[in-house]
């Protein structure tokens, strides 16, 4: 059980941005994408989530041994793939309470509900374990958070959603040491063989915090190397100049 | 996790099952027709044969007849208002309209009195088991004539007059007749004048001085046949100290050709009273809606208008309040969502006419695919007056880059003796909005239909609970129809 990304090419308007990527996240497993800016490890994420913009104009992604790639976004999220947002929206005067509850209600066989006493109690909990004021629920989704309190937010949804494949783009970003912790915290206790990790991230810091299994380097367009933890902490000493190809 | 902390974020209102059954209305339970069968049909077309015709089967006196007949006259010499408002309005063809069709003129009190075709419309509407569940009286009215009608006894009995046009002008006429056209004058508009000229059913409704009705009183609009002008009038005199709650639901099937719903509403707050009205407006894609609404507020009295449209082919609609006495408050408060092909031009009026009176202007609307919102707004000040506040505030969402919304706000003010403050915003439903919620599950309707309550949220609390949970159906439903 994995997703499994063969030669992927994709474009935006005329630019090809993923120049044959293959990678393999099997349940159970996390693993760390690392890359400069722009050398497609955004576009990756939206890819596989499925987003309009990107033409995927060759090769495949299959989820558990299905074809991904007919199917809408919101398809994919149902069948299981979550996206932690580098900038999460804002949706003005939808309280988070209700966007979630939403969310979940879509999970759900048509004309069922989701028992509101169960949800709000599961909710809380989940609230609790990521120091999450209570007063969140009756605020807007993300209107007026903090970075790290965005954050916090996409990681309650996805503990939320309890999806088979979670993708965490630059989550770490804007996030201070105390919110980096707690969002980690989060993402652990989210763990699981039934469950598999793509964190992107420009640094090393998060994934002192999350251990991966695989850390996979990206530059434009392609994965140029995979290793275990220790090439994290290679590329943080060493940045990433020296695995550039000779041409490059 | 101790179960009382859930009480701490209190979920969304919950509503029983009955109360939600009964305010289920939707655009397919609306989209319906009974086999046409009037025993009164004033023929196609409009001369003054047709007025007589209305007048006759209505039995009415002189004075009505002869208004109705100098009406016509003003509505025949009245440019259309295509100056300022959409050429759309030149395909109203007149000449080919039913001006009044009715199976009877009399509603009945009892919904066993009604005929089964009519009884079941209603009960497809659920208007019976609304009036059951929350309403202290209800009028349905069927094209041109109200089927049923009826009031709580309790209330009756306390002096509430809750009839039609006819009956309130037949049987109270010493009640009703020194307001009649007095807050709307058929030149008004062009409108104003044609409904002054063929006007049928709609609520006359007198609360007498003191009385604060509890429960509201509803009034349903059912247009069932084609080419046909349903033309409403209605008068509520809501008398010293007394509080009332009106509210009017309407549909129509959707037909192949133009149909033109053209009210006049006319609403009378004497000292300290307050006057509520509610409107949650369904209308099919082929209907012209151009109705005139206009209170007028005496000294510390307060009119709310609460107006929302939904559906429609074109709406212009612009309640209004003169704030006659010292200390009167005139509010209105609108949501349109005009979805592709549809055009709410809608907004307000406010007249101050006294010192110290204050009105509040909230408006908000969506407009989806190549929808059209117009707002336009009129806020008068005079210079002779003191004291006086307006707060006006115009919201638009916009979804997909096709649609259009417009605002037109008028604000005179004369004199420094005065608060006012006006505010627009524009704001879009973006691709990475939508992206955002899909990514988390939901279909584009369901983003959008979000994106949408999201947006109206705070105005639909100002709904009666039971129209609240209707109007976020209403929406539900026209943004998932609006997904291509």
């Amino acid at each position: 059980m994995s997703i499994i990304i063969k030669d992927l090419h994709a474009k935006i308007g005329d630019t090809e941005i993923l120049k044959g990527v293959n990678l393999e996240i099997p349940k159970g497993e996390i693993h760390a994408i690392m890359g400069i800016n722009g050398s497609g490890k955004s576009t990756l994420s939206k890819v596989i989530a499925g987003h309009d913009d990107y033409e995927v104009t060759s090769g495949s992604i299959e989820m558990d041994g299905d074809d991904i790639l007919e199917l809408d976004v919101d398809e994919r999220s149902r069948n299981g793939i979550f996206l932690a947002f580098q900038y999460p929206m804002e949706i003005p005067g939808v309280s988070n309470a209700n966007f979630i509850r939403a969310t979940l209600n879509a999970r759900l066989p048509e004309g069922e509900e989701l028992d509101a006493v169960a949800y709000y109690k599961d909710l809380y909990a989940k609230m609790d374990s990521l120091e999450m004021d209570r007063k969140f629920t009756a605020r807007a989704v993300n209107e007026g958070f903090s970075g790290g309190e965005k954050k916090r937010n996409e990681i309650l949804q996805m503990a939320m959603l309890q999806p088979k494949y979670c993708i965490l783009d630059e989550t770490d970003s804007g996030l201070d040491i105390d919110a980096l912790k707690i969002v980690s915290k989060g993402v652990n206790s989210l763990r699981s063989e039934e469950r598999g990790f793509l964190i992107i991230t420009h640094y090393q810091r998060l994934l002192d915090y999350i251990k991966p299994d695989v850390v996979h380097v990206m530059y434009d367009g392609q994965i140029i190397k995979s290793g275990g933890p220790e090439l994290a902490l290679e590329l943080e000493e060493k940045g990433y100049d020296h695995l550039k190809p000779a041409n490059a | 996790m101790e179960i009382e902390d859930i009480a701490e974020t209190p979920a969304p209102q919950e509503i029983d099952q009955e109360t939600q059954d009964a305010i289920a209305i939707d655009r397919a339970k609306g989209d319906f027709t009974v086999p046409e069968s009037h025993e009164f049909d004033a023929g196609v077309g409009l001369n003054k044969g047709t007025i007589d015709y209305i007048s006759g089967v209505k039995k009415e006196k002189d004075w009505i007849r002869e208004f109705r007949h100098k009406a016509l006259d003003v509505f025949w010499s009245k440019p259309m208002p295509t100056n300022w408002a959409t050429k759309d309005l030149d395909n109203i063809e007149f000449d080919k309209i039913r001006y009044y069709l009715a199976n009877a003129t009399r509603p009945t009190r009892s919904w066993d009195e009604v005929p089964d075709d009519i009884k079941e419309t209603f009960e497809r509407l659920g208007i019976p088991q609304q009036e059951r569940a929350f309403l202290a009286g209800v009028e349905a009215q069927f094209d041109s004539e109200a089927a049923y009608s009826n009031v709580k006894e309790d209330l009756e009995k306390q002096g509430v007059i809750f009839v039609n046009s006819t009956e309130g002008l037949r049987e109270h006429e010493e009640i009703f007749r020194p307001y009649f056209g007095k807050v709307i004058p058929t030149g008004d508009n062009k409108f104003s004048a044609l409904n002054s000229a063929v006007f049928s059913g709609g609520s006359f409704i007198y609360i007498p001085k003191g009385l604060k009705v509890k429960q509201p009183l509803q009034a349903y609009f059912r247009i069932n046949s084609e080419n046909f002008g349903q033309f409403e009038r209605t008068l509520i005199i809501a008398d010293e100290g007394s509080e009332v709650m009106y509210m009017e639901g309407c549909t129509a099937p959707k037909f192949e050709t133009a149909t033109l719903h053209s009210a006049v509403v006319e609403l009378v707050a004497l000292k300290g009273a307050k006057i509520q009205y509610v409107t949650v407006q369904n209308w099919s894609a082929n209907v012209f809606n151009l109705v005139t609404k206009r209170g007028v507020a005496h000294e510390n009295a307060e009119i709310r208008w609460i107006d929302c449209n939904i559906g429609s082919r074109l709406t212009m609609k612009y309640p209004g309040v003169v704030m006659k006495g010292e200390g009167a408050r005139g509010e209105v408060v609108s949501i349109a969502l005009a979805n592709d092909g549809q055009h709410q031009d809608t907004g307000a009026k406010m007249i101050h006419a006294a010192d110290n009176t204050t009105s509040n202007v909230v408006s908000k609307s969506i407009s989806v695919g190549k929808g059209i919102s117009t707002y336009r707004g009129q806020v008068h000040i005079p210079k002779h007056l003191k004291g006086c506040k307006n707060n006006t505030e115009c919201d638009a969402l916009l979804i997909n880059a096709n649609s259009q919304t417009d605002t037109y706000p008028a604000i005179t003010v004369r004199g420094n003796q005065h608060v006012t403050q006006h505010e627009a915003s524009v704001s879009q439903v973006s691709q990475e909005m939508l992206f955002y919620m899909q990514q988390r599950g939901l279909s584009e309707g369901e983003a959008m239909s979000l994106a949408v309550n999201g947006f109206v949220n705070d105005l639909v609390s100002e709904f009666p609970m039971e129209y609240s949970v209707e109007l976020k159906r209403l929406i539900d439903l026209e943004m998932e129809g609006s997904v291509g």
